[in-house]
């Protein structure tokens, strides 16, 4: 088990000038002695691990928590080693990062900004943590990017699929691996015109926020685009819990497909509305009718039970992939938790390998030269086939799974099975595409 | 002095001195030992802490004074916020021009909701600020997306106006500051094995903290303050003197809502971004419960309960099990493995457990809130100095 | 037409699951005066009665399946529930596809028992302290309740299916004339609806026809008189807080197969319940029902799309925008006693 931080202040301690044991005070502001925030001067270095554990999303963070545990083992050379040993790059040793031992502090974002933000300073200000990772909602990952920006710390974010982390609200100091709304749209399409034909007509039921509205979009124009109609987007309020008013007038409008453009608990509850409702057995316009969930979650499919049976939709990544990079982070995590590991878990392990090894070829902590060596970063083995971290919005382009809910599930974990793996080309798009139109990723900032 | 009496020139020089040495108070730990843990002298908390602790004061005003229980606070908060910060990204980084912004639209929100909800009492009264707070969260959150930046917050960005600033030089969003000093700097003296973190945050939120706790003991000890009790202790009666009780009470309600909205004016100072979830009923909920769990209708408990709901919040849910595993490494393993396994349910992840039992402990044993375990605790020490007295001289008895 | 005639079947069944939430809660709050934010709490412990259950009926003993491997290569271990053994297979698989039914038996003296321990080790010493201490104390209980569950099952959904017979749905248009699918209907809220029904019924008629429900509401009306008249209204209060907890549970368990079970899910229903009972009219038992039925009607009309494209964000708001307008054109509420929580 690594040890917690417990000589942080390693950093402030030595580029104060120390008068020989007196206690005279010494008085340096931020922007004298470092060269960068939080720049690690002792044996060892400080992550952030900023999960959601309290809240909805607290299973989803205690997921991403382990991932984080099991990197922070692979790094400094203890356990198997997982996806090092299939990593592209060879630059990590197993030694920590840059000879330095890696130590981490964890903090609960609530699934809130305000406490997620609030629990990043503290690990910025009190931890002197040198990069900040994880969260399961875009609302937190726009927010602790931000943050990160203005302090001069790298935020490679965890769960968040809104086109907008690394669109309109991109940030030079932040960095995706997750997928996002327009490739989960990219790719469902030809599924979903293969399966059900291209003479269909949707409803769409949207959550009604920022992340909600992107992926209706971006399902909405690659299912147009492939002859699909849209009888209705109707937006549901975050609150909801019952969805039955929403789904009853669906049949009425002569739709034939239901989206259900909702994460976490308005997707397992609106999924389950939707199947009590029968839906699934009608038939319109001389079709079977269908469902889609755009963005799945093992995790929350579990919550949804037998209803998710049949239903197509996009992961980001998931445990029965045959890869290698894949079979070795399943067996290093499933050896020591004993269930396989979620998307939410491999994306948060990914990014800090990712993050360790940008470190080491940068031979630098400077967010500056470690956002230089992430960008335009090729590398492969870390389960998603060959990879880029585009360097122009800071996007991950990879290849996405489309998966369906298991007819015949063989255990509690083997609930989706994958239909396809997309590949990368077919998910890229320009980085002025209008889904991702606005903002700016600004200049890399090494903070003080 | 500053017209007041001697009781609260001490009570408020207490709270300076307490707000000036925060910064070495809260951090009694060595930066390196396994207790600094518990330090929490880190400029986002401290800032924190004055920032709800002005929250918890305005609404005392309401809630103490009057006794009306106002449900839906936390909207003056956000309102508050998303002003300041539509004042940085049109305007200017200066925090002034943002926080009298934040401060007057919040009143005016205030002095609307407080005027329809005023027309109702008890638990009506309660249940209408509560629907106008979830209707404003609701309406943040989705449709007016456009104006708050729903779920992920209103942010700056690098093409905002910033009228007065003139075009935004460099490639990075300039920061929140007062005349040229950034509201973020921070700088840190070192005392052998103690950093301290001196804050400009900090002490801006500070000062401004003591000027709203000046404020709040002038009105409690005003006859407007008195007019207020009266109120609370019964409203009929003062009806039937003639007297109309609505605006009082509407200067109260607005008069809190102004505070609310100069916390959310610096929390948007101190960081600037403002999120619609600081408008949800739990938040409302939590400066009802901070007011409560320091002690309702004190000057002083409101801070108190502030700081603890938040120093509970923030440094509780960081202890993960292997910081419990450092600490009791001394022990045997089996036992260490023991002891561990029982404490954690209650840190880290458990930390809403420890809050939920707190309130629960708080209420039973000192239903007076944090104020009467402090007035418990100096009431036993004057009863030792009185059995002290009452020793040399028979004739004096003791006070209780 | 059709689309309104849905709307309004939808908007009863949604009102009968306020109702129910908020009858129970207005037993101890409009009723006993106690502001009980541990309300929430209690519809949840319902539902994870059916969660509990279903676990008790599923529990397995494990067999190797040498056939089949697992994620990490080795043999799958397939659980088998005792109650196969116990029953055979096919009546094993029937029981447990009906536990949530059956919960509603097994949680009945669970609920009772949890509100009979709240009402006499803590809720009996805050009667006649200030509403403010009430809120806190039973705030800090929720948080603690709602922790406990977290610890045991973890904070994600957990899918309580209602039996197989109860899939789908009933074409009530069809039956009426109208076009096949236009208006349909799940069995399984036909059932809540009509089990809302008659647990409302049995809740009225307890208190209207008996001599306890008579000394209650006379205790209600005027504590201290029925306390001098030598009838110990405290122990009778007591089982009206035991009642009232049942209700809320059983609410809970015939909710979980519409909403998975979660641990927050008290937090989400106590500001909307509080909000029924309020607009209900405080000390009104049919009030409560009433408001229930109104604010889920209006709810589900403010769902419809044409709705919504008129007024945008109406369905965000529609159930604080009525109790506004209701509160302040009857100032008690639609049915609320005068005095009540009024000051």
């Amino acid at each position: 088990m690594s040890k917690s931080n417990l000589t942080r202040r390693g950093l402030l301690k030595t580029s104060a000038v120390a008068g020989a044991g007196v206690a005279l005070p010494t008085i340096f502001t931020a922007s004298s002695a470092a060269a960068y925030t939080n720049e690690p001067t002792g044996s060892t270095v400080t992550l952030g691990f900023n999960v959601p554990q309290s809240g909805p999303y607290a299973d989803e963070g205690a997921d991403e928590l382990r991932a984080y545990e099991l990197a922070v083992e692979h790094l400094n050379g203890e356990g198997d080693g997982g996806m090092m040993g299939t990593f592209s790059s060879k630059a990590l040793q197993g030694n920590g990062i840059l000879g330095k031992k890696v130590e981490f502090v964890t903090g609960d974002t609530q699934t809130k900004s305000d406490a997620a933000r609030a629990s990043a300073k503290s690990m910025i200000e009190k931890d002197g943590a040198v990069m900040i990772t994880g969260g399961s909602s875009s609302g937190v990952a726009v927010a602790v990017q931000a943050l990160c920006q203005e302090a001069g710390i790298i935020f490679m974010s965890g769960l968040t699929h809104s086109n907008d982390t690394t669109g309109k609200d991109k940030r030079a100091n932040g960095f995706r691996h997750f997928f996002n709304s327009y490739m989960s749209g990219a790719a469902l399409a030809p599924v979903l015109e293969k399966m059900y034909g291209s003479d269909r007509k949707a409803y769409h039921l949207t959550a009604d926020y920022n992340w909600g509205y992107t992926t209706e979009e971006a399902i909405k124009s690659s299912t147009e685009a492939m002859g699909w109609e849209t009888v209705n987007t109707v937006k549901t309020p975050l609150t909801q819990t019952d969805f039955s008013s929403y789904i009853a007038p669906v049949l009425q409008s002569g739709a034939d497909v239901l989206v259900l453009n909702h994460y976490g608990g308005n997707m397992v509850n609106s999924l389950t509305n939707a199947v009590q409702f029968g839906l699934r057995d009608k038939e319109v316009n001389g079709k079977n009718f269908e469902i889609v969930v755009p963005l799945y979650s093992r995790l929350m499919a579990k919550g949804a039970g037998a209803n998710v049976k049949g239903i197509f939709g996009s992961t980001n990544w998931h445990w029965s992939l045959t890869d290698e990079g894949s079979k070795a982070f399943v067996k290093s995590f499933g050896t020591k938790y004993g269930f396989p590991p979620s998307q939410a878990a491999h994306t948060c392990y990914v990014q800090t390998m990712l993050y360790a090894d940008a470190v080491q070829r940068a031979g630098s902590f400077a967010p500056c030269a470690v956002a230089e060596a992430l960008e335009g970063f090729e590398f492969d083995g870390l389960g998603n086939g060959p990879t880029l971290y585009r360097a122009e919005d800071h996007q991950c382009f990879k290849d996405v799974l489309v998966v369906k809910g298991k007819e015949n599930p063989t255990s509690e974990f083997d609930l989706l099975e994958i239909v396809e793996v997309t590949p990368a080309e077919q998910v890229t798009y320009a980085p002025d595409h209008p889904q991702f139109a606005g903002g700016a990723l600004g200049n890399c900032n090494n903070g003080a | 002095m500053l017209g007041l009496e001697k009781k609260d020139i001490r009570i408020l020089l207490i709270v300076a001195v307490l707000t000036l040495f925060a910064p070495f108070i809260l951090n009694p730990f060595p930066a390196g030992s396994g207790w600094a843990q518990f330090n929490a002298g880190y400029p986002d908390l401290m800032q924190r802490f004055v920032i709800f602790g002005i929250f918890a004061i305005g609404f005392n005003i309401l809630f103490g004074l009057t006794g009306y229980l106002s449900f839906g606070h936390a909207a003056f908060l956000g309102i508050g916020s998303y002003s300041a910060v539509w004042m940085f990204k049109l305007l200017s980084m200066n925090v002034l021009p943002a926080i009298a912004l934040a401060v007057i639209t919040s009143g005016l929100f205030a002095l609307l909701i407080g005027y329809i909800s005023l027309r109702r009492s008890g638990i009506y009264f309660s249940i209408l600020t509560l629907a106008f707070a979830q209707m404003t969260y609701a309406l943040a959150y989705s449709v007016l997306t456009p104006i708050t930046g729903g779920e992920t917050g209103l942010q700056l960005a690098l093409d905002d106006p910033r009228v007065l600033d003139g075009a935004s030089t460099g490639s990075n969003i300039p920061v929140p500051g007062i005349f040229g000093l950034e509201m973020r700097s921070n700088s840190q003296l070192e005392m052998g094995d103690w950093v301290f973190n001196l804050s400009t945050g900090y002490y801006f939120s500070g000062i401004i903290m003591l000027l709203a706790f000046y404020l709040s003991i002038r009105i409690f000890r005003s006859p407007f303050g008195m007019m207020l009790r009266a109120i609370k202790s019964n409203q009929q009666r003062l009806n039937y003197t003639g007297l109309n009780a609505r605006p009082y009470t509407l200067a109260a309600f607005m008069i809190s809502g102004m505070y609310a909205g100069l916390a959310g004016g610096l929390m948007a100072a101190m960081d600037p971004l403002a999120g619609a979830e600081r408008m949800f009923w739990t938040a409302s909920g939590e400066v009802v419960l901070m007011t409560i769990l320091g002690g309702a209708g004190t000057l002083i408990g409101p801070v108190l309960g502030a700081g603890l709901i938040k120093y509970m919040e923030n440094i509780l849910s960081k202890i993960n099990s292997d910081i419990l595993h450092t600490w009791f490494a001394f022990l045997p393993d089996g036992l260490e493995d023991f002891v561990v396994s029982m404490v954690y349910p209650f840190i880290g992840k458990g930390w809403h457990l420890t809050l939920g039992l707190m309130f629960m402990a708080v209420v039973i044993f000192l239903p007076g809130g944090l104020v009467e375990a402090g007035q418990r605790i100096s009431r036993i020490f004057k009863r030792k100095k009185t059995d002290e007295t009452s020793k040399k001289s028979t004739t004096t008895e003791p006070a209780e | 037409m059709d689309a309104i005639i849905l709307q309004i079947l939808n908007g009863l069944d949604k009102g009968s699951a306020y109702a129910l939430i908020a009858l129970g809660l207005t037993l101890i709050f409009g009723t006993l005066g106690v502001v009980n934010f541990a309300h929430g709490a209690l519809f949840m412990i319902g539902a994870f009665c059916a969660v509990t259950l279903s676990r008790i009926l599923t529990w397995s003993y494990t067999v190797i399946d040498e056939t089949k491997t697992d994620f990490l290569g080795n043999p799958l271990k397939v659980e088998v529930p005792y109650v196969h053994g116990l029953f055979g297979q096919a009546t094993g698989d029937a029981i447990i596809d009906w536990a949530v039914p059956l919960s509603i038996l097994f949680s009945i003296p669970i609920m009772l028992f949890v509100g009979y321990a709240m009402e006499r080790g803590l809720i009996k010493h805050f009667y006649k302290r200030p509403h403010a201490d009430q809120i806190l104390v039973t705030f800090g209980l929720a948080i603690v309740l709602q922790e406990i569950i977290k610890y045991f099952y973890g904070a994600n959904p957990i899918p309580t299916p209602a039996p197989e017979v109860f899939t789908g749905s009933f074409d009530f248009g069809a039956m009426v004339g109208f076009e096949a699918n236009q208006i349909i209907y799940p069995y399984w809220r036909l059932v809540y609806f009509g089990f809302a029904a008659v647990i409302i019924g049995a809740v009225f008629a307890f208190l209207q026809f008996t001599t306890f429900g008579m000394v209650v509401r006379a205790g209600m009306a005027d504590r201290e008189t029925v306390g001098l008249l030598g009838i110990n209204i405290d122990k009778r209060f007591t089982i009206m807080f035991g009642i009232a907890a049942a209700v809320a549970g059983v609410a809970g368990v015939m909710y979980a197969p519409i909403n998975s079970p979660n641990y927050h899910m008290g937090m989400d229903f106590l500001v909307l319940s509080f909000v029924v009972v309020v607009v209900g009219g405080m000390g009104s038992l049919p009030g409560a029902v009433l408001a229930g039925f109104l604010l889920g009607i209006l709810e589900s009309f403010a769902s419809m799309s044409a709705v919504i494209d008129l007024l945008p964000g109406i369905n965000q708001i529609i159930i604080y925008l009525v109790a506004i307008i209701i509160l302040l054109t009857r100032p008690r509420g639609l049915m609320g006693r005068k005095g009540v929580m009024e000051d």
